[in-house]
């Protein structure tokens, strides 16, 4: 297949670059100096476009592509792609769903524990040499602390399930009720900050959940609160998150993703109570190439025409 | 208008209440007071100016119980000097502090603290786990210093879910741990004193046959003769090189030098340590690495937990000064 022109948007994985150059003919948008440089060489070749949560295929790369047949996405979320557009001109799209779950599961958990335990903090403690000097203060239990789910997907289920074996009480809102599982649904998010202990956002980032966590839910939160997001910065009102915790109207949050990534706000560094990861949620070295192979495979499959193993449109 | 003195109530009370010996304070103490012990007669040394042999030949010569926390050893030289002793309640989640054989010699009954801490510290073996594979205060780290938006790219964690974890003594606490891992995926085996007659994980009489199987080890067992140095050079090596071990027992069950050597050659690939063989000195090496969490023997406190502990202590001592079964008497020394 390596007559067949395939545009990598970002660095995402070197395991996932050399598997794509090895299969097709790779272009790799990041090494043009320009867009315009980029469509000249290269607009009329590109059948498949493999994108990520930094860079996806938006109506302004799909409309420069003509003979665009597949968006592969090195993700899960879908935000960065422009779906309807792809359903309007027959464009398939794939992401990766399942293998990332556990991982992202395992942060939102790793969040929860490292501010109600304070264990980055502790790590500093020692760091710093402050042991010998007095003992650290207390933390707060986290087992069968009451934990709010935005979202019961497979990432949300997941965290619930873990949650659980610590004694948490599990409550979530969602979309529609999910009366299989025994866990108490809230039909308003306000209700569910208000009912909850730790927030967890695990919902998809669509027009209606930009800014789900806004005033209102932080407040109903509250100063004891605990917000983590695990889901997409977008989210959160991120200036209302940040004056929340620095006011203390919000008692500490464990933060994956933010709004302009890259860029965390700098007021969040001095914050003890705060736990910040660069969106590392499903980068392991085993689910990096799980999401490589399900790529791969993917792209594969449809242009050998065989059924796409997880389309989404 | 009757005055405090060391001995802890006012003097008109003390000829009613049974007597409780307190040799320092412990924690519980130093956060919450003395309130919840209201009902007892407490002899407190730290607060005399007299040496210790001499408050206890002068003052402690009837008392029967006493009340200690995990840092203060329980000799055979302090146990001459309280001779009508026939009760030990500790504050402390391990035993190591008190010499078991005199003891039980003695006839003097041992009341722990039972599962009171067992939550918190399974807790915080999970969240060190979570932390060390992932990265967590690593990252933290990298965010907080501005890092992210360089070429110094974060490096890639470590799957939990599948992961092999071995529990070292599956006592309250290991089968709180094990409970929580299962519902990551991970496949839990253990080795303990005794084969647990109602546990379905797979059984290893040995440690190190355990850490050859293994990719993680979760030291939840307490410090004795016998587990002293049990997690020596032989069994992080059988752990290999993907290995990481996880300390919230006493530092003293592993051989802290040779972890270090192990984590500085890389035949270990990361550790999470809340307990340290000399605490509060942690070894200079392990404070620059980045694949190792440092925690500062804080598993069990939490208000939660020691405000539990105030009402099982008191109820320790009620069930002895009546003559009723202890709540969590030490059993099979």
């Amino acid at each position: 297949m390596d007559s067949i022109t395939v545009l990598m948007t970002s660095p995402m994985s070197d395991y996932l670059e050399t598997q794509l150059k090895d299969r097709f003919n790779l272009v790799k948008l990041w090494t043009y100096s320009s867009k315009t440089d980029f469509f000249k060489h290269n607009s009329h070749s590109i059948r498949a476009v493999v994108g990520n949560t930094k860079i996806g295929a938006d109506a302004e790369l799909i409309d420069s592509l003509p003979e665009l047949e597949i968006v592969s996405s090195y993700s899960v979320g879908l935000d960065k792609i422009d779906l309807r557009k792809c359903q309007e001109k027959g464009i398939r799209v794939t992401n990766t769903p399942d293998v990332l779950t556990d991982d992202v599961a395992d942060v939102a958990m790793g969040l929860m524990l490292a501010v109600t335990r304070r264990v980055c903090e502790c790590d500093r403690f020692v760091r710093r040499g402050l042991w010998p000097k007095g003992d650290f203060r207390l933390t707060n239990k986290f087992s069968g602390m009451q934990v709010g789910i935005v979202g019961l997907g497979r990432i949300g289920s997941a965290i619930a399930t873990r949650a659980e074996a610590f004694g948490c009480p599990i409550s979530y809102y969602s979309r529609s009720e999910k009366p299989e599982t025994n866990y108490k649904y809230f039909s308003n998010i306000i209700d569910l900050a208000v009912n909850c202990q730790i927030l967890v956002v695990a919902c998809a980032l669509t027009e209606e959940t930009h800014h789900i966590i806004n005033c209102e839910v932080i407040d109903a939160l509250g100063p004891e609160g605990i917000l983590i997001n695990i889901g997409r910065g977008s989210h959160i009102d991120e200036p209302e998150l940040v004056s929340a915790l620095l006011e203390g109207r919000l008692g500490g949050a464990g933060l994956d993703v933010y709004e302009n990534e890259p860029e965390v706000p700098e007021q969040l560094f001095g914050l003890e109570n705060v736990v910040l990861m660069p969106h590392v949620g499903s980068d392991t070295v085993e689910t990096t190439d799980a999401m490589a192979d399900l790529v791969i495979k993917n792209l594969e499959a449809h242009f050998l025409k065989k059924p796409l193993l997880t389309p989404v449109v | 208008m009757a005055t405090p003195n060391h001995l802890g109530n006012h003097d008109h009370r003390s000829k009613e209440l049974p007597q409780v010996l307190v040799l320092e304070p412990p924690p519980i103490m130093k956060f919450y007071g003395d309130q919840f012990l209201n009902d007892f007669q407490l002899l407190k040394a730290w607060e005399s100016p007299l040496p210790l042999d001499q408050f206890l030949s002068i003052h402690a010569q009837s008392v029967k119980a006493l009340l200690t926390p995990g840092r203060y050893p329980l000799t055979r030289n302090i146990l001459q000097l309280i001779p009508s002793l026939q009760l030990v309640v500790t504050t402390s989640a391990g035993l190591n502090h008190i010499d078991l054989p005199e003891f039980q010699r003695r006839g003097i009954a041992i009341a722990s603290a039972g599962d009171v801490y067992s939550e918190d510290v399974a807790d915080m073996a999970v969240g060190l786990l979570i932390n060390v594979l992932r990265k967590i205060s690593a990252a933290d780290r990298y965010v907080r210093k501005g890092l992210w938006d360089t070429k110094a790219e974060f490096p890639l964690g470590s799957k939990l879910c599948s992961k092999r974890v071995g529990i070292v003594g599956l006592g309250s606490i290991g089968q709180e741990v094990a409970k929580r891992l299962q519902a990551f995926g991970c496949r839990v085996m253990y080795t303990s004193r005794n084969k647990k007659p109602f546990v379905s994980y797979p059984y290893y009489s040995n440690v190190l046959e355990l850490a050859a199987d293994s990719d993680v080890l979760i030291i939840c067992c307490g410090l004795t003769e016998q587990t002293r140095h049990m997690i020596n050079k032989d069994v992080m090596l059988a752990l290999g090189k993907e290995g990481v071990v996880i300390n919230i027992g006493r530092g003293a069950i592993i051989d802290e030098k040779e972890l270090v050597q192990c984590l500085v050659q890389r035949e270990l690939a990361g550790a999470g340590l809340d307990v340290f063989e000399n605490e509060p000195h942690v070894p200079r090496e392990l404070l620059a690495m980045d694949n190792v969490v440092l925690s500062p023997h804080r598993a069990v406190h939490t208000p939660e937990s020691l405000t539990a502990m105030c009402e099982h202590v008191k109820g320790n001592l009620e069930a002895f000064f009546s003559n009723k079964p202890l709540l969590s008497p030490v059993m099979n020394i």
